[in-house]
C-alpha cells in the first residue's frame, strides 16, 4: 500500500547503543499472530519494555520519558535474525519514521524502505557522536534530509551524507510502492513468465 | 568468454529488467507461504482489488505457529487458529496448494519443498521466512522476504531486488569424527560473526562440502542467514540429483535427461571473481556449541567462554549483557554444566538424518533425569520414516517426547516453550533473548552434541560419550 511520504524530518531522537538487535527482540514471535497490520506498537521491544507481569521496566529507554523523537539511533547490526516484517510495522506503529544506524541487517533494511520507514547507515564515528550528543542533552535535534541525503546534528551543525538508490528514494519521496511499480510492467513480466 | 559464479548465472537469467539507479525486476520461480507472514500479504491484495497472479508458482503450509500435540483436533489458542484458517481461506480463495495439518505432507516449509522435489537446481525461491536460504542446498538461488514482498509475489511473481556481493567459503579437507554440518556452520559463524556476511549471498564449496549429504547441505545454507547473509547456495551435483530423483514434482523421463544435463551446467566457472573468498580447515572444527545471545558467539565445546581483553564501549557492555542474560562468566569453561531442556527439531535439523544420529546415539542409553528432550520432526513425511525405521521407539525408549511437525520450540510460536531461566540446548538456528519462550537460555549445538547431553544431562562433548 502506499504510504507516508519522507523528505525532511527534524525531530529529537530516542537512543539505542545495543549492538545486534534481532527482529526477535523488535516484536517477540509470540505477538505475530495477528491477520491485520496494525498494533504492533504496544509489544515494540515487549521482553525489554515490560517485565513478566508487564510492568514497565524503568531501565529501558521507551520507558524514560526523558527521551522521545521520531527518529531512533540504533547500535550495530541493528534488526538482524528472522524477515518478520512485524518488526518495522511495530517501529511504525509507535511512531518512529526513521532508523538511525552504523549498521543494517539486509532484510530489515528492506522491510523499511517496503513501508516507508526511512533506514538511514552513518559510519560509527558519526553514531557516537549522536549517542553523546543526545545523552549530553536528550532535546537535542537531528535533521534527516531525503532529498540531499543529509544527515545533520543541529546543535553543532555536523553532518554525514548517507547513501540511498535513486529508485527507493523517489518511491519515498512521493510515497510509492514496488507493487505500483511491477503492476504497471505487467506485460513484461507476463511475456518473461511465458518464456519459462 | 567472461567466467561467470554460479549465482551470478542464476541471478542473470532472472532479471526481468533493471530499473536505472534501482534495483533489479527478479523473477521468482517458486514462492512458499505459511500461515504467520502471509495475511498480510492477501489483506492488501484485496484492498488493491488484485488477485494472484500465477497460484501454480505457490505452495502453502501452516508450520509457524501449530501446536505440536493434537494435530487432528481444532487448534486451541484462538490467534493461532484464526492464522491457521485465513491461510486455508486464502489457499481456497485463489487455487494455491495446501499442505494442511494432518495431511501426507504437512510440515515445516523448509522440509516439505525438498522432500516434494518442488525445489530444484536453478531456481529462484523465496519466503517469508529467513531460513529460506536452505533451499539453496539443491544450487537454488533461495532467501527470505517481508510481508510487502509477500504480496508482490503474490500480485506480480516479482520482486524489486538489488543484486549482492559474492563470497566464496570454502571447507577443505575432511571431517573429524563426531562433527557434522551443523558444527561447520556454526564454526564459519564465530569466526566471521553474526554479521560477517551481511550485504553478500555466499556460495559453500571445497571437499569438506561436497562430501556432504543434502540433508547436512540443507543444514549449512539453513544457517547463512545467521552470518547476515541472504542466502548461501552449493552447486548441485549427482548426490544433489540422487536426492531429487523419484521426487513428486521432481521432472520424469525425457524431461528428467533435459533438466540434469541443464542442472550440470549450474557451477562457478574457474576462474570467476568473488567480492570476498575465505577458506576453512576441516580439520580445525571440532563440536561446537553457543554461549550467548546471537550465533556468531559459538566456542568448541571444550573451550572456554571469551573474555572481555580488548574490548571496550557498547561492544563490550553489549557483550556483558549477553551474558549476563544467559547466566555465565568471560572465560569461564561451558563444558559440565548442568542443562534443563533439548530439543531436536526445527528447519535446520530436524530431517531423517538428524532424528537417525540421535537414535543411533541414544539407543540402548537413557536420558539424564534431569533433562525434558523434545524431539520434533520436520515434517510428517520425515515421523513416518521415524516410526517405519523403529527410531521412535528407541527415542522413546530413551526418555525422549516424540511430538507431530511444525516450528515447535525453535521460535516457541506455540506452546513448546523453554521456561524463563531454563537451559535448552537445541539444534535449531537462533539463540537470542526469548526466542525459545521469555527468559529461555539456548545454546545451539549439532544433534550429535544435543543427544550426548541428553545422556549426560550436562554439557558434553559427543566424542567424550560415544566411542562407535
Amino acid at each position: 500500500m502506499a504510504y507516508d511520504k519522507f523528505t525532511i524530518l527534524r525531530d529529537t531522537a530516542v537512543p539505542l547503543p545495543t549492538e545486534n538487535v534481532d527482529t526477535d527482540q523488535i516484536i517477540p514471535a509470540r505477538f505475530l499472530k495477528a491477520t491485520e497490520r496494525e498494533g504492533f506498537g504496544d509489544n515494540l521491544f515487549r521482553d525489554w519494555r515490560y517485565d513478566v507481569e508487564g510492568n514497565p521496566k524503568k531501565d529501558f529507554v521507551l520507558n524514560d520519558p526523558t527521551y522521545s523523537g521520531k527518529i531512533l539511533v540504533a547500535g550495530k547490526n541493528f534488526g538482524s535474525g528472522s524477515s518478520r516484517e512485524h518488526a518495522v510495522w511495530a517501529l511504525y506503529d509507535y511512531g518512529f519514521r526513521c532508523v538511525v544506524s552504523s549498521f543494517f541487517a539486509d532484510i530489515f533494511k528492506n522491510n523499511c524502505l517496503n513501508i516507508g520507514v526511512l533506514p538511514v547507515t552513518i559510519s560509527p564515528e558519526f553514531a557516537d557522536k549522536l549517542f553523546n550528543a543526545i545523552e549530553a542533552d536528550p532535546k537535542t535535534e537531528i535533521e534527516v534530509s531525503l532529498p540531499e541525503q543529509k544527515i545533520t546534528l543541529l546543535s553543532t551543525g555536523e553532518s554525514e551524507s548517507f547513501d540511498i538508490n535513486e529508485y527507493k528514494k523517489a518511491n519515498m519521496q512521493n510515497g510509492f510502492d514496488d507493487i505500483d511499480y511491477l503492476l504497471n510492467m505487467s506485460s513484461e513480466i507476463e511475456a518473461f513468465e511465458a518464456s519459462r | 568468454m567472461e567466467k561467470t559464479t554460479l549465482f551470478d548465472k542464476i541471478w542473470d537469467s532472472h532479471v526481468v529488467k533493471s530499473v536505472p539507479a534501482g534495483p533489479d525486476v527478479f523473477f521468482i520461480d517458486k514462492h512458499f507461504i505459511h500461515e504467520v507472514t502471509s495475511p498480510v500479504a492477501f489483506l492488501n491484495l484485496e484492498k488493491r482489488g488484485i488477485g494472484v497472479k500465477y497460484p501454480h508458482r505457490t505452495i502453502a503450509t501452516p508450520d509457524h505457529n501449530v501446536p505440536t500435540i493434537d494435530q487432528d483436533q481444532t487448534i486451541k489458542d484462538k490467534l493461532s487458529r484464526m492464522q491457521v484458517e485465513k491461510l486455508r481461506q486464502n489457499c481456497a480463495k485463489y487455487g494455491i496448494e495446501l499442505h494442511d495439518l494432518g495431511s501426507a505432507h504437512h510440515g515445516i516449509v523448509h522440509v516439505i519443498g525438498p522432500e516434494l522435489g518442488v525445489t530444484q537446481p536453478g531456481m529462484t525461491i523465496v519466503c517469508g521466512d529467513s531460513h529460506t536460504s536452505t533451499h539453496g542446498a539443491f544450487g537454488a538461488i533461495a532467501f527470505g522476504i517481508g510481508t510487502s514482498e509477500v504480496e508482490m509475489v503474490l500480485a506480480t511473481q516479482c520482486i524489486m531486488q538489488s543484486k549482492p556481493k559474492k563470497m566464496r567459503i570454502s571447507v577443505e579437507g575432511e571431517l573429524g569424527k563426531g562433527v557434522t554440518s551443523k558444527d561447520i556452520i556454526l564454526y564459519i559463524i564465530s569466526k566471521i560473526s553474526a554479521a560477517g556476511a551481511t550485504g553478500y549471498f555466499v556460495e559453500y564449496a571445497g571437499s569438506a562440502i561436497r562430501n556432504l549429504s543434502m540433508e547436512a547441505r540443507m543444514t549449512i545454507c539453513n544457517m547463512s542467514i545467521e552470518m547476515g547473509a541472504r542466502g548461501g547456495l552449493i552447486a548441485p551435483d549427482e548426490t544433489t540429483f540422487a536426492f531429487l530423483k523419484g521426487k513428486q514434482y521432481a521432472p520424469k523421463g525425457d524431461d528428467w535427461d533435459r533438466a540434469v544435463s541443464y542442472w550440470k551446467t549450474l557451477k562457478t566457472d574457474e576462474g570467476a571473481v568473488f567480492d570476498k573468498e575465505l577458506t576453512f580447515d576441516a580439520a580445525d572444527i571440532e563440536p561446537m556449541i553457543t554461549y550467548g545471545t546471537n550465533p556468531g558467539m559459538g566456542i568448541k565445546v571444550k573451550d572456554s567462554i571469551p573474555t572481555t581483553d580488548g574490548m571496550e564501549g557498547s561492544n563490550k557492555k553489549s557483550y556483558l549483557k549477553s551474558l549476563d542474560y544467559m547466566g555465565f562468566q568471560p572465560g569461564e569453561p561451558v563444558q559440565g554444566k548442568q542443562v534443563d531442556y533439548v530439543f531436536v527439531g526445527s528447519c535446520t535439523n530436524g530431517r531423517i538424518e538428524d532424528i537417525r544420529a540421535v537414535a543411533q546415539f541414544v539407543k540402548g542409553k537413557k536420558k539424564a533425569d534431569n533433562i525434558t528432550a523434545w524431539i520434533v520432526p520436520g515434517s510428517r513425511e520425515v515421523e513416518k520414516l521415524a516410526h517405519e525405521e523403529g527410531l521412535v521407539k528407541i527415542l522413546e525408549e530413551a526418555g525422549f517426547e516424540l511430538r507431530q511437525p511444525g516450528c515447535s520450540a525453535c521460535l516457541a510460536m506455540n506452546d513448546d516453550k523453554i521456561p524463563a531461566g531454563k537451559y535448552a540446548v537445541s539444534t535449531s538456528n537462533r539463540n537470542f533473548e526469548g526466542r525459545q519462550g521469555p527468559g529461555a537460555r539456548t545454546m545451539l549445538a549439532s544433534p550429535l552434541t544435543v543427544a550426548a547431553v541428553a545422556v549426560t544431562g550436562r554439557i558434553t562433548d559427543p566424542r567424550e560419550v560415544f566411542t562407535n
